[in-house]
């Protein structure tokens, strides 16, 4: 078999706009051109696969407004392309859970620490012990306590505030998270028994695939102010806890799949998992609800996962202090307002694989970070650099707010099972200086830094075209996977 | 008869082959079961039986293999065989063995099944189904 099916593509037409601009000319079908950020480099890399072709086919769902948007990291994905991004009308438009994906709200958040490097080196193997320990991860492995369906319920309604209330945090937690970790307008009833027995015994529990938590080092800043206003220092430690909604997502997506496919038919799509329903339709309120009470659950997810990693900080530095610095989603809908011909309108923007950048003044952004811009979060593949970015007004005039979410795949899972060794992976990352918890080494291999995207392409991809501005890069120290 | 693994580059893709479309239904299980287990032998400790519908053999395969995902998360239960399949128009029902997940370490979090690429066919020699799993 050759390497994703290059031949098997439709060739697209595409046109280079500018330095780091592409076009897919709208034609036939497509309501919107197709817009891509992306450097020489990246492109080659994304017309490798179906990316090209998908964004083509998202330009023809109803009501999409402007364009049909691809990021820098963009690759193939089900529907939507990952790294796509696309709002539609409230009127005339579309939800679609091709938009979101099946890990609802997969997504990242950093906790920022006063612990300096030198410190945590002489503990770091015995904290990310601790740490592997604390955090259930692989799967299967559930929560320490299985929840009550009330309980369960109470967490789809009330997202990170759940976990607040149970201490598992403090409240100035919830003010740093996007959308204060709490989606409103989620309404349990919406959510599947289905979704629900599979999300009893997975809260507080990292799963497999590509979520990780890595322990890292700030090791450089390019913007001394904003870095300051997020509370994150050069030679500090930081957490990054990357986890979603595990398979209680997966079945909402699932099930509205499905039942949008017998109400709506799949006949007229351009592929069968753009299936969706009109925004204002009964279904797609339905749809939106319990897609926001799996976006709480991931929210809550993180927080629980997030307190068992500071109790293990506690222990081993008992007099530090910490403070979370942001939450961001990579797989979500929402209704938000973005200028539309130059008038402000509520859109439904779907961002897959994507990041919110809004930039500074905006309401949505948490008050200590309103003056600068909301910070925005893109890691790297395992081993290699992360950033923590800024969003910014530029990024809401190109892209309705959105940004990369991080390195993107090349390489096909089965492709690095058998050119990568988990063993070497781990001795590489070890000559780095980076200790490793895994709960398999073939696991480690599928997610080896070769089958990434180059994280730093990106990154410059996105400084470049402003659609969200370089702050501190994360140097990891120890990494823990699934 | 078989299934084989074909290159995607973020998820992973099967084509499942069998004499029958029972049988292509049960070489998809299967494949789900290796993408799930990495090869870890599973024992045939459980049975249960699955019944599932859909509105043509493309749905009717999601939805059969997605209830291995929700017996894996729900109820901790991973397949080890399919030992029995009927089907009849777009009704399935399956009797599948398999054990409790805590008797093993197993790490590939399969998200869910797709329509990606996805398509069940009669071919000269038999059945033939593919499969993009989102993992």
């Amino acid at each position: 078999m050759g390497s994703t099916s290059s031949a098997r593509c439709i060739k697209m037409e595409i046109k280079k706009i500018s330095e780091y601009e592409w076009e897919i000319p709208k034609t036939g079908k497509m309501n919107v051109p197709g817009r891509i950020y992306a450097s020489e480099k990246l492109i080659s890399l994304i017309k490798q696969d179906k990316s090209l072709e998908q964004v083509s086919n998202v330009a023809q769902l109803p009501g999409i407004i402007n364009a049909s948007i691809a990021m820098p990291d963009a690759h193939q994905g089900y529907g939507f392309s990952i790294g796509g991004v696309a709002a539609f009308g409230m009127e005339d438009g579309i939800i679609t859970p091709g938009g979101v994906g099946f890990d609802i709200n997969c997504g990242v958040r950093i906790l920022a620490t006063d612990i300096t490097v030198e410190d945590m080196i002489k503990k770091k193997k015995e904290i990310l012990h601790d740490i592997f320990r604390e955090v259930p991860s692989g799967v299967g492995r559930g929560h320490k306590e299985k929840l009550s369906i009330e309980e369960l319920e109470n967490v789809l309604k009330k997202g990170v505030n759940w976990a607040i209330e149970k201490r598992f945090g403090v409240k100035e937690d919830a003010d740093r998270c996007e959308e204060n970790g709490c989606m409103q307008n989620a309404n349990p009833a919406d959510v599947s028994q289905k979704a629900k027995s599979r999300g009893l015994g997975q809260l507080g529990t990292m799963g497999a695939g590509n979520h990780f938590l890595e322990i890292q080092e700030v090791d450089e800043v390019f913007d001394d102010e904003v870095a300051k206003t997020f509370g994150v220092e050069k030679g500090k430690v930081v957490i990054m806890i990357h986890s979603g909604s595990r398979g209680l997502g997966h079945q909402v997506a699932s099930d509205f799949i499905r039942e949008m496919e017998n109400k709506y038919g799949n006949e007229n799509l351009p592929d069968r998992e753009l299936i969706n329903a009109p925004i204002n339709s009964e279904l797609g309120k339905k749809y939106l609800s319990a897609m926001n009470c799996a976006v709480n659950f991931a929210f809550c997810n993180r927080q629980l996962m997030m307190h068992y990693v500071r109790e293990v900080l506690k222990k081993h530095f008992p007099s530090s202090k910490n403070h979370l610095v942001y939450d961001v989603c990579h797989n979500i809908a929402k209704i938000e307002e973005h200028s539309v011909n130059g008038e402000m309108k509520k859109v439904c923007v779907h961002r897959k694989g994507a990041t919110r950048s809004f930039g500074p003044g905006r309401i949505e952004v948490p008050e200590v970070y309103r003056s600068v811009g909301q910070p925005v979060i893109m890691p790297g593949s395992m081993g290699t650099f992360s950033y923590l970015l800024v969003g910014t007004k530029k990024s809401e005039e190109l892209a309705f707010g959105s940004t990369a979410h991080g390195a993107g795949r090349v390489m096909s899972r089965s492709q690095a099972m058998r050119e990568i060794k988990g063993e070497d992976v781990r001795k590489e990352l070890c000559d780095c200086g980076i200790d490793l918890e895994a709960g398999s080494l073939k696991g480690v291999a599928e997610e080896a830094p070769a089958v990434y995207k180059d994280i730093d392409e990106v990154i410059k991809v996105s400084d470049s075209v402003g659609l969200a501005k370089k702050v501190v890069r994360l140097k990891p120290l120890a990494v823990m996977k699934g | 008869m078989t299934y084989e693994f074909l290159e995607h580059t973020a998820d992973i893709k099967f084509r499942a082959k069998g004499k029958s479309i029972e049988e292509v239904f049960k070489e998809s299980a299967m494949a789900l079961k290796e993408t799930m287990t990495k090869g870890t032998e599973i024992k045939k400790i459980e049975e249960k039986d699955v019944g599932v519908e859909g509105k043509d053999y493309e749905s009717m395969l999601r939805n059969f293999l997605e209830e291995f995902l929700f017996l894996f998360d729900a109820e901790d239960f991973i397949l080890s065989d399919v030992t029995e399949v009927m089907i009849d128009g777009f009704r399935l029902v399956a009797t599948v063995k398999g054990d409790i997940i805590d008797n093993y370490k197993l790490t590939n979090d399969v998200k869910a099944i797709t329509y990606n690429e996805m398509y069940v066919k009669e071919t000269e020699k038999g059945w033939e189904a593919q499969v993009v799993l989102d993992v």
